[in-house]
């Protein structure tokens, strides 16, 4: 031809065809920004409806917060402490003979501690009621030591030993024969650091979750512990023990905690829990929430991706697309670059927007929005525009399958959207039988969102209702690519088989 | 063999039950327009798909210039097609329906816009083709047919919802095609639509090639011995040639068409009788009235072939 032309390769040319065919039908490009808005759109409209507030001082109430852990995350730092001072390296030890609460999770042991401000860094030995000898530390931290409860019969001796900054913990059935539980760093831990024995549990909590609302029921719990055969060696250490409930400000005020001495046994009562805060145990608000759109938007973009294909077959054009482009295959693979792309685009702009926006009309209504690292943050926004990106070439492939737009339509949402909303969207299923669902379902490729971590050592409703997915983000999305893969491959082999 | 002749040989093709192909086989050459007529059903379409790698034969192949259409690179500069005038998205424009083919095969914006001009549509090519009219539709057929160039060019009935304006410049416009040299296949179930611009035809019916010959051969070889015959006293002239074993049909008022007789004999056989005559001429058969007998004794011939199998 002229000799101006490039000859650019055959799939060049294929992805320029499909571009031009896809922007020049103005019902598609309004389709696509419906995506975007829909997906921006919805998670705004709810974050601007949800408002959260706490008991404040002088029965007022004041927005929602959260106490900052040492790597700036929400963390839960309540608990009786009986503690003094330790200047350089010490070692407390102590006999526990009864551990009394209603929690498997409750605590009682010994803490180091960088000081007695909630949310600290720290580092601990204790017995709990349902899960043995742990030693925690910095919140996140949890390492599993002997198990079993302890009672009267069976007393167990704990050992908490600082030196530098490396603290041990250790645990004992006799007092004679240790075994170390853990080492931490605690690069925080300043050179003199509060030394003590503490006592908490978290809140007796109960989740009433229906079609209509999802109520969380916190009830005050006191745990109550008895120590005895204390014995403090190094260091250079205080003289007097103080009684401090660490953290007891702000909303969900608990049981004070308290002390009484008989000779040389102390019991401790202490309520509390020292972790990090889980949603919906606590009030942080995982940015996912302002994703809440993605499943409107990414309808939107199926349509149109679906029409993208069956258009071609409703009115014949298929024949001119596959006479222009014998290799099928090919022209297949450029619908779905083209495709894909649009639909990632549209999706980037959507929860760029959902997340900032979002975020930000949640601060405003009070609501604490929970921290997370940047990358996780990236991922969420850079996985939704991923998930309508891979929707949408799973869509063109079933509309390429069953050539025809309401079968298709029907189809996607039957597979992705539905199992969502049922699952996620709202507890309509049992938590259990929606685990399966976003195992097996394209709809697990929302699991990309979820930016909240479960944790084994924190009790709480971990169901998708409440953002957990049952499997890993990526994991969740592999398994929707997967059936985006399947469903390409079945397009291409008929589009190859069937005659135009 | 030209490098831009057509070919298919042997083709069959089978729709469950349904025989669409049954042994089609002919060569389209260069030059000419090349009318491919048949009734709805006798598998014009079927052969252009498969000649357009669309349709998968059960048996047989095509090929455009020696080579399966399939294995060109740029298709489009080899072949240019129009099977469905009504083959686009309402909403994208005509030129918009021309870019992105032109982007297959790498040509740039420029091309469509010549395509344009040369089939008279530059004035609506900005508009949603879903307001065209079927006529301008076919143009817009037409011009994507031409978009590469190509040196053989197919058309599936494009003379379908013409206004009489419309086919006229259809007609020139083919005729001009095939003057440069070019390869020209029309198929149309209407025979008359060909009649002054096809060259060649093949009459198709019932998935195979009944007649593939000239224009002009065909119709002298069908006018043949025909008689066509003039008289105010049609059952005094029936009589008499009939009793000399001529077959005799009539043909309108007062019109006979006679046959197994010589003009001579059936001239002294009326004389003989004294039958008045008004005219008396060997008859010139129209090309619609040929392609009518063409098919109508496939037909038969299919229906008696049938019985004989059972």
């Amino acid at each position: 031809m002229s000799a101006g032309t490039a000859e650019r390769s055959g799939f060049a040319r294929l992805l320029s065809a499909e571009w031009t065919k896809l922007r020049t039908v103005r019902g598609w490009l309004i389709g696509l920004a419906v995506g975007a808005l829909l997906t921006a759109g919805v998670g705004m409209f709810i974050a601007s409806a949800t408002v959260c507030s706490q008991p404040g001082p002088n029965g007022s109430f004041v927005a929602c917060s959260n106490t900052s852990g040492p790597d700036g995350r929400e963390v839960t730092d309540r608990f009786f402490f009986l503690h003094r001072p330790l200047t350089g390296n010490g070692q407390l030890t102590v006999r526990i003979t009864d551990v009394r609460a209603a929690q498997a999770w409750a605590k009682a042991g010994i803490i180091i501690k960088q000081n007695t401000r909630s949310g600290s860094s720290y580092a601990a030995i204790m017995v709990t009621p349902g899960h043995g000898v742990r030693m925690q530390y910095d919140f996140t931290h949890d390492v599993a030591g002997p198990s079993g409860a302890v009672s009267r019969t069976a007393p167990r001796w704990l050992r908490l030993t600082r030196a530098g900054n490396r603290v041990t913990g250790e645990a004992s059935g006799d007092g004679r024969h240790w075994t170390t539980v853990g080492t931490a760093t605690l690069t925080a831990l300043p050179r003199t650091a509060q030394l003590g024995l503490f006592v908490g549990t978290p809140p007796d909590s109960g989740l009433t979750q229906s079609l209509t609302e999802s109520t969380q029921h916190v009830g005050s719990a006191l745990a109550t512990a008895r120590f005895d055969q204390l014995t403090v060696a190094g260091g250079t250490t205080g003289t007097s023990w103080t009684g401090t409930d660490i953290g007891d400000t702000g909303g969900m005020r608990t049981a004070a905690g308290g002390r009484q001495r008989e000779g040389d046994a102390f019991t401790l009562h202490g309520s509390g829990d020292i972790g990090p805060a889980v949603s919906p145990l606590l009030p942080v608000t995982p940015i996912e929430r302002t994703l809440i759109g993605t499943f409107a938007g990414l309808i939107a973009v199926a349509v149109v991706a679906i029409a993208f294909v069956t258009a071609e077959y409703r009115r014949g054009m298929v024949r001119s697309t596959l006479a222009a482009s014998p290799r099928r295959i090919r022209v297949l693979a450029a619908k779905a670059v083209v495709m894909g792309s649009a639909a990632f685009v549209v999706g980037l702009a959507g929860s760029a927007a959902a997340v900032a926006l979002g975020s930000m009309l949640l601060r405003a209504n009070g609501n604490a929005v929970a921290a997370v690292p940047l990358g996780t943050e990236l991922r969420a926004i850079v996985g939704t525009a991923a998930l309508l990106a891979v929707t949408a070439i799973l869509a063109m492939a079933v509309g390429s399958i069953v050539r025809h737009s309401a079968a298709a339509i029907t189809l996607v949402i039957a597979g992705l959207v539905f199992p969502y909303l049922v699952t996620a969207g709202a507890p309509v299923l049992p938590a259990a039988t929606a685990n399966w669902v976003l195992r097996l379902s394209p709809a697990a490729g929302f699991a990309i969102q979820q930016t909240q971590v479960r944790y084994p050592q924190v009790d709480t409703a971990y169901t998708p209702f409440n953002g957990y997915f049952p499997l890993s983000p990526w994991l969740g999305f592999a398994v929707l690519c997967g059936y985006a893969v399947l469903a390409l491959a079945v397009a291409g082999f008929l589009l190859r088989r069937r005659d135009a | 063999m030209y490098e831009n002749s057509i070919t298919v040989t042997g083709l069959r093709k089978r729709y469950g039950p349904v025989t669409a192909l049954d042994g089609m086989s002919f060569t389209v050459e260069p030059g000419r327009v090349t009318g491919f007529v048949g009734p709805n059903g006798a598998g014009k379409s079927t052969t252009m798909r498969v000649i357009l790698g669309l349709d998968r034969p059960s048996a047989g192949e095509a090929r455009v210039g020696n080579r399966p259409y399939r294995s060109l690179r740029y298709p489009l500069r080899h072949l240019g097609a129009l099977l469905d005038a009504g083959a686009l998205h309402p909403a994208r424009t005509g030129r918009n329906h021309l870019l992105w083919l032109a982007r297959t095969q790498g040509l740039p914006a420029s091309r469509v816009d010549a395509v344009l001009d040369r089939v008279g549509l530059r004035s609506v090519a900005r508009r949603r083709a879903g307001g065209y009219s079927l006529g301008m539709r076919q143009r817009l057929g037409i011009a994507a047919a031409l978009l590469g160039d190509p040196p053989a060019l197919m058309l599936d009935e494009p003379f379908n919802g013409m206004d009489p304006e419309g086919i006229i410049w259809m007609r020139g416009f083919l005729q001009s095609l095939a003057q440069q040299g070019r390869t020209v296949l029309v198929s149309s179930h209407l025979m008359g639509e060909l009649e002054g611009t096809a060259g060649h035809v093949i009459v198709v019916g019932r998935g195979r090639v009944v007649a593939d010959a000239g224009v002009a051969e065909l119709i002298a070889r069908m006018s043949g011995d025909r008689i066509l015959l003039r008289t105010p006293a049609t059952d005094r002239a029936v009589a008499a040639l009939t009793g000399a074993g001529g077959h005799v049909e009539p043909a309108g008022p007062d019109t006979l068409v006679v046959t197994r007789l010589a003009a001579d004999r059936v001239s002294a056989l009326l004389t003989a009788a004294a039958v008045p005559v008004t005219e008396l001429a060997p008859h010139r058969a129209t090309l619609e009235e040929v392609y009518l007998r063409l098919t109508r004794d496939v037909t038969e011939f299919r229906g008696e072939a049938e019985e004989v199998a059972r």
